[in-house]
C-alpha cells in the first residue's frame, strides 16, 4: 500500500470496516438479502459490483463537470445500465456458461443503491483516480459482508459450502447428520439474511462503541 | 455552475447522451449477435442430448456435465435422427423443429401451437425428446423430457430464467432432475403426468409408478410450475408417441 498516500488508503480501507456500505451506511441491503443463500452467488455478485462500481465511478467522475444537475440521477442510471448491459452481452458472446450464472444478478446490480450512492456522494465531487479507489473500496466492503452472510446461510441452511457437502450427507446420514444434526431451512429464506446482517452490525458496534449513534 | 443549469443545455446533453449510448449498445448488440446465437444453439443441443442421457455425468455423483460445446454439434447429428412438428393434431417431419421458439408458441392459442418432437436413438433404443415451457415463481422455466416407447421418463433437463438461488433454482440440479428418471407419466392407462409432491413419504424416490417425485424444500411454487408444465405439455404428445410404437 506504499504507493497510495494516507488519504487514498483510507478510501479503500474505511469501507471495509468503519464506513462499511452495508453495516454502517445501510445501503445495498436489498441485494444482500436476495442472493446470499449460496456462497458462490455472493462471490459472483461481489465481483460484478466491484467491476461496475469501479468503472462507473470513473465515468461519472470524468463527466462530473458537464452533467446538468437537473438530470444527474438519470445520467447516473444510464451509465450503470449501459455498463451492465455491455458486460452481460460480452459474457453471453464469449463466456456463455458464466453469463447464465450471472444473469440473475445483472438486474440487481442496476438497482443496487450503493452504486447510485457512491456516484452521488463521491464521484460527482472528486477526480477519476480517487473515485476509482472509492468505488473499489466500497465494492470490497459490500463484498466482504455479502460473502460473510453467504457463508453462514449456505453452511447452516444447506450444510454445504460452494456446493461441497462439508457437514456430511443429510439423506445418507453421514458426518454431523449421523448424530442428529439437521439443516435449518429457514436460513435459506430472505429474512434470515437480515438477521445475519443484524448480528454482524451488533458485533461490529459492540467492538467499536464509537460507531454507535446517539439518540 | 450556471453553464450547466439552463434548459437548453440540459436538453442538448440528454440528446447527445441518448444518441451516444444508443449507438454504442446497438453496435455492440449487432456485433455480438452471431456469437450469441451460436452459443444458444449449442446450449439447446446440449440440453436435448442431456435429457436423453448423452452427457458426461459421473454415475451417481457430481453435478451436471454436458457434452462440451466443441463436440456437441457432431454428437447431436449422431444421436438425433428425426425431428417433427405437431400442429393442430397432425404430425409432420420438419427440420424447422429445432428453431421453434417455445416462448412465442406458448402465447398462441392451443390449436395453433407448433409442438416440436425430437426422436433420438442410442444403443438401439428410441428416445422421444419433448421440449417444455412454463412458469416458475419469478419468471419462465423450461426443459426437455426424454420418453421411451412405453412412456417412461428416461431423463429430463430443466432450466429457468430467474428462480431464487438455493431454492427454486435447484430445479436444474442433478439431485432433482435425476429423480424423474424411470417415472411413469401414465397411471395404469390414464394419463397423469408427474407431480412434484411434498411429503410423499418417498424421499429417495424408490416408487417409480406413483407419478410423483420429491419436492424441493422452500420452492413450492417453482415445483408446482414444473408439475403444471410437464402435465400440460406431455398430454399433447402421448397419442403420437403411442402411434410411433404401434407403427414400429
Amino acid at each position: 500500500m506504499a504507493i497510495l498516500s494516507k488519504k487514498d488508503q483510507r478510501l479503500i480501507l474505511d469501507p471495509l470496516a468503519d464506513d462499511n456500505p452495508i453495516t454502517i451506511q445501510v445501503l445495498g441491503i436489498c441485494s444482500a438479502l436476495a442472493i446470499t443463500a449460496q456462497l458462490k452467488a455472493s462471490i459472483v455478485m461481489a465481483i460484478s459490483v466491484l467491476f461496475v462500481l469501479g468503472i462507473g465511478n470513473v465515468v461519472i467522475s470524468l463527466l462530473r463537470n458537464v452533467i446538468p444537475s437537473k438530470i444527474r440521477i438519470i445520467v447516473q442510471l444510464i451509465v450503470v445500465a449501459t455498463l451492465v448491459i455491455v458486460v452481460d452481452q460480452t459474457l453471453k458472446a464469449f463466456a456463455y456458461e458464466l453469463s447464465k450464472e450471472l444473469s440473475v444478478f445483472v438486474g440487481l446490480i442496476i438497482t443496487n443503491c450503493i452504486i447510485m450512492g457512491r456516484f452521488e456522494a463521491f464521484a460527482l465531487g472528486n477526480g477519476p483516480y480517487r473515485s476509482f479507489l472509492d468505488g473499489i473500496g466500497n465494492a470490497l466492503g459490500y463484498g466482504v459482508i455479502l460473502i460473510m452472510v453467504g457463508f453462514f446461510r449456505e453452511l447452516l441452511g444447506s450444510g454445504t459450502l460452494l456446493g461441497f457437502k462439508v457437514l456430511g450427507d443429510p439423506i445418507e446420514k453421514t458426518g454431523l447428520y449421523s448424530i442428529g444434526y439437521e439443516n435449518n431451512g429457514f436460513m435459506l429464506l430472505s429474512p434470515m439474511a437480515l438477521i445475519v446482517v443484524g448480528l454482524i452490525i451488533w458485533v461490529q458496534r459492540s467492538r467499536n462503541p464509537a460507531l454507535v449513534e446517539e439518540n | 455552475m450556471a453553464k450547466t443549469d439552463g434548459n437548453g443545455y440540459t436538453i442538448l446533453f440528454a440528446t447527445i447522451m441518448v444518441v451516444v449510448v444508443g449507438g454504442v449498445l446497438a453496435g455492440l448488440a449487432t456485433g455480438l449477435k452471431p456469437a450469441i446465437k451460436e452459443n444458444e444453439r449449442f446450449e439447446k443441443q446440449q440440453n436435448i442430448l442431456y435429457a436423453m442421457g448423452v452427457n458426461e455425468n459421473i454415475e451417481g455423483e457430481g453435478g451436471v456435465n454436458f457434452i462440451p460445446t466443441d463436440k456437441v454439434e457432431a454428437e447431436y447429428d449422431k444421436y438425433i435422427k428425426e425431428a417433427y412438428i405437431i400442429q393442430s393434431g397432425k404430425i409432420t417431419q420438419s427440420d424447422e423443429a429445432f428453431t421453434v421458439d417455445m416462448k412465442k408458441q406458448s402465447k398462441l392459442p392451443k390449436n395453433e401451437r407448433k409442438m416440436p418432437l425430437f426422436v433420438g436413438e442410442k444403443d438401439g433404443q428410441k428416445f422421444y425428446v419433448v421440449p417444455m415451457y412454463g412458469k416458475g415463481l419469478w419468471d419462465a422455466i423450461w426443459g426437455y423430457v426424454a420418453l421411451d416407447d412405453n412412456l417412461i421418463v428416461q431423463g429430463v433437463y430443466f432450466d429457468h430464467k430467474g428462480e431464487t438461488p438455493g431454492l427454486g433454482a435447484n430445479i436444474k440440479e442433478r439431485y432433482f432432475m435425476d429423480d424423474f428418471t424411470g417415472e411413469q407419466i401414465m397411471s395404469k392407462t390414464q394419463y397423469s403426468g408427474i407431480t412434484v409432491a411434498k411429503g410423499n413419504n418417498d424421499p429417495k424416490n424408490e416408487r417409480k409408478e406413483d407419478n410423483k417425485v420429491d419436492a424441493l424444500a422452500g420452492a413450492t411454487i417453482t415445483g408446482d410450475g414444473v408439475s403444471a408444465m410437464i402435465k400440460s405439455t406431455l398430454k399433447n404428445y402421448v397419442p403420437f408417441i403411442q402411434d410411433f410404437k404401434t407403427k414400429a
